[in-house]
């Protein structure tokens, strides 16, 4: 080894980084199941220093908590649903990298369209109620989330914080209209909606409260899978979403495909608000999203944007949260310890995707690099 | 002017929070790092803060305010810095995505606080809910000498926990840091366009780290600020801590990243939300639409500098975009 090859090793980092072409599917799958292998484990650690139970166990309670009898099993399905919902109508705003964080908001003025009808409308025959209550809130989550697209589109307005703001001017029409409708008096929630007559509940399906949701909802995934993989409207989006100048320079016109874009996506999200109002908790209040269009934003981006993808993802991040529930009634913890195994969990799987996409290089101790 | 005076001091109370909140993450965002994790960052401070001063007060017989006021200090600092650490690990080192983690980060934090601020009493033994009342007390202590005064002129200005004025001195300090020091402007230029500060010999990886986590650190202290002085020391599950984080990314817009704009932006955002007490005639539901103002009026500051187009006043160019060398 000459002088200036000894030189130029030493200079070399012990590792770099480089950018992975492609990786066969059972290794990218592996290194996610490692990864949410390693967090489990962590968590592991977490609950047995709090509560000094064997984790193993804790694990066991948490399927039970999710599966352990038929009824559980279905609210744990219908959570899937929902949280499915939002993260398929938030996957066409991803795909061409304009970042919705305002799935919240349009979740719940869906939400307040949906309880609109259900207390101004329970008169009309049900079908029509149901047309009513689903056009209602598809155009409410359309709205929300057209007005930041506008901006975006002809004023280049940031909308990672135009669609953050927005939530929290729907938290507060939220706040106004469970104010408004409060039943009874002075409780300050709206109680449950139609409980005698059940008017705009989702009816019974093969005997499943929650087949409808199911079937809604597995219509939309798939829908929304072929809409973003062979439709032209799919194409476009995949393109602005990897260069806008590409996409200007193809003849695709960006503003009107962003406006579309996101009609689309605040009015599925806007239907979910229905899916949580009318399909499950018959009521409504600042709680309804509780949080799950940021989950979504999460499950949309772990999927990268493949709505099967998001079925696995939603199932694992539901399946967390009712079991985290379980354990902290039975070990008389609070269940805010789900959002703490859920946040570990996603840190594990976002930092594995690092894995995926690139590869560490080491520095070869021959000299050189390979 | 009673009903101005303590409307007054109710938005100061509560301006200096998400004051702490928005300087700290203003750092954060001119280095390009767009963390949306402050909600969760300001839980883990006030969580921090709050387990510190317990531990210390459980522990001895007559808990000494100084020490009561260092521990809390150090623990909302580090836990919130970790919770930048995190961050900055993921997206900077791992390049992961800055808005899925920084989300992520608020669940986390929210788990935790929420979590232990439950229940940490009880883990320890005790009845009840958490209360810290003696680093509460040394932290609303007022500042000596000026403190105390009964004149209007001492109300509206005087009268505030220590803290309040640790706030502005803060605010102050890092619109200085950033506009008149080597480093500030070093920062900025990273956070504008990290390739071209790369090229000028800027190490981007050390600029990014270090505002997150000094970011953070004193978003952090906006927590402690919550639970020591605005609850005076006790806890609630009830979410206020992540409203007021989401309040502060707001108020980083509405400063148009300036952090001596976050100084009379932070109490206007306090009057703005407090608004709605003092107005006579409301029903409780047109008090909610009242409570929308500070987030409308961010949104319309929003829509204002898109439109104008002034070129200071714009986001950092390099906002929310992870940089890799390589990458061309």
């Amino acid at each position: 080894m000459d002088n200036a090859a000894a030189v130029a090793k030493k200079k070399e980092p012990l590792v770099r980084i480089t950018r992975r072409e492609s990786m066969k599917t059972y290794k990218s799958v592996g290194i996610r199941l490692i990864a949410v292998l390693l967090s489990l484990i962590v968590s592991a650690f977490l609950i047995y220093s709090i509560t000094k139970v064997n984790p193993l166990k804790v694990y066991v309670s948490m399927w039970n908590g999710a599966f352990g009898t038929a009824r559980r099993s279905w609210v744990t399905i219908r959570d899937v649903m929902m949280l499915l919902c939002i993260a398929v109508g938030l996957a066409p705003a991803f795909k061409m990298k304009f970042w919705n964080i305002g799935a919240e908001g349009q979740i719940l003025v869906g939400g307040i369209a949906t309880a609109a009808c259900m207390i101004y409308l329970k008169s009309l025959p049900p079908w029509l109620l149901f047309i009513c209550m689903l056009a209602s809130s598809l155009l409410a989550g359309a709205i929300w989330g057209l007005l930041p697209a506008v901006f975006k589109a002809k004023w280049n307005t940031n909308e990672t914080l135009f669609t953050l703001m927005m939530n929290y001017v729907a938290i507060q029409l939220t706040s106004f209209f469970v104010a408004k409708w409060e039943n009874p008096y002075g409780s300050n929630t709206v109680g449950v909606i139609n409980q005698t007559g059940r008017e705009g509940w989702f009816p019974s399906i093969f005997g499943q409260e929650y087949m409808l949701n199911v079937i809604l909802v597995m219509v939309l995934t798939v829908g929304m899978f072929v809409y973003l993989k062979y439709s032209k409207q799919g194409y476009e989006i995949a393109v602005i979403g990897d260069s806008q100048n590409t996409a200007r320079y193809a003849g695709i016109s960006v503003r009107k495909v962003v406006i579309r874009t996101m009609l689309i996506s605040g009015a599925i999200c806007g239907l979910s608000g229905f899916l949580a109002v009318s399909g499950a908790s018959h009521t409504i209040s600042t709680s309804t999203a509780g949080g799950k269009g940021f989950t979504a934003i999460i499950v949309a981006w772990l999927a990268k944007f493949n709505t099967f993808t998001m079925i696995a993802i939603s199932l694992l991040i539901v399946f967390l949260e009712k079991g985290a529930i379980e354990i902290a009634s039975q070990y008389n913890l609070n269940d805010y310890v789900s959002s703490m195994i859920t946040g570990i969990i996603l840190f594990f799987i976002l930092g594995s995707e690092f894995f995926i996409n690139y590869k560490l290089i080491f520095r070869s101790r021959e000299g050189g690099a390979r | 002017m009673t009903g101005f005076v303590s409307l007054f001091q109710a938005a100061v109370v509560f301006g200096t929070v998400i004051m702490f909140g928005s300087v700290g993450e203003t750092i954060t965002e001119r280095s390009g790092n767009l963390n949306l994790g402050v909600p969760g960052i300001m839980y883990l401070g006030a969580i921090a803060s709050l387990a510190g001063s317990f531990f210390y007060e459980n522990s001895v017989e007559n808990p000494s305010p100084i020490l009561c006021v260092l521990i809390a200090l150090v623990a909302a600092f580090l836990a919130s810095a970790l919770g930048g650490l995190i961050f900055s690990f993921l997206t900077i080192t791992l390049r992961a995505n800055q808005n899925v983690t920084g989300l992520t980060l608020t669940i986390f934090g929210s788990g935790v606080a929420n979590f232990f601020g439950g229940s940490l009493n009880t883990l320890a033994g005790g009845v009840g809910q958490i209360s810290v009342a003696s680093t509460s007390a040394a932290f609303r202590a007022g500042l000596p000498l000026i403190s105390g005064g009964s004149g209007v002129f001492s109300q509206l200005f005087l009268n505030y926990g220590w803290m309040t004025y640790v706030a502005i001195l803060i605010a102050i300090l890092s619109q200085w840091f950033l506009s008149h020091t080597r480093t500030g402007l070093n920062l900025r230029a990273v956070g504008e366009n990290p390739a071209t500060a790369d090229a000028a010999g800027a190490n981007v990886t050390a600029y990014r780290y270090l505002a997150t986590c000094i970011g953070a650190g004193i978003s952090g202290m906006g927590g402690l600020f919550y639970v020591m002085d605005y609850t005076k020391g006790t806890w609630a599950n009830d979410g206020t801590i992540e409203n007021l984080g989401w309040l502060a990314v707001a108020l980083v817009i509405f400063t148009t990243w300036r952090p001596k704009n976050a100084i009379w932006g932070a109490y206007l955002f306090g009057i703005l939300y407090w608004a709605y007490f003092y107005i006579m005639g409301l029903t409780r539901a047109s008090q909610e639409i009242f409570k929308m103002l500070p987030y409308v009026v961010t949104i319309i500051v929003l829509i204002m500098i898109s439109l104008r187009k002034k070129r200071e006043n714009q986001p950092p160019e390099g906002l929310g975009l992870a940089y890799f060398r390589e990458d061309r």
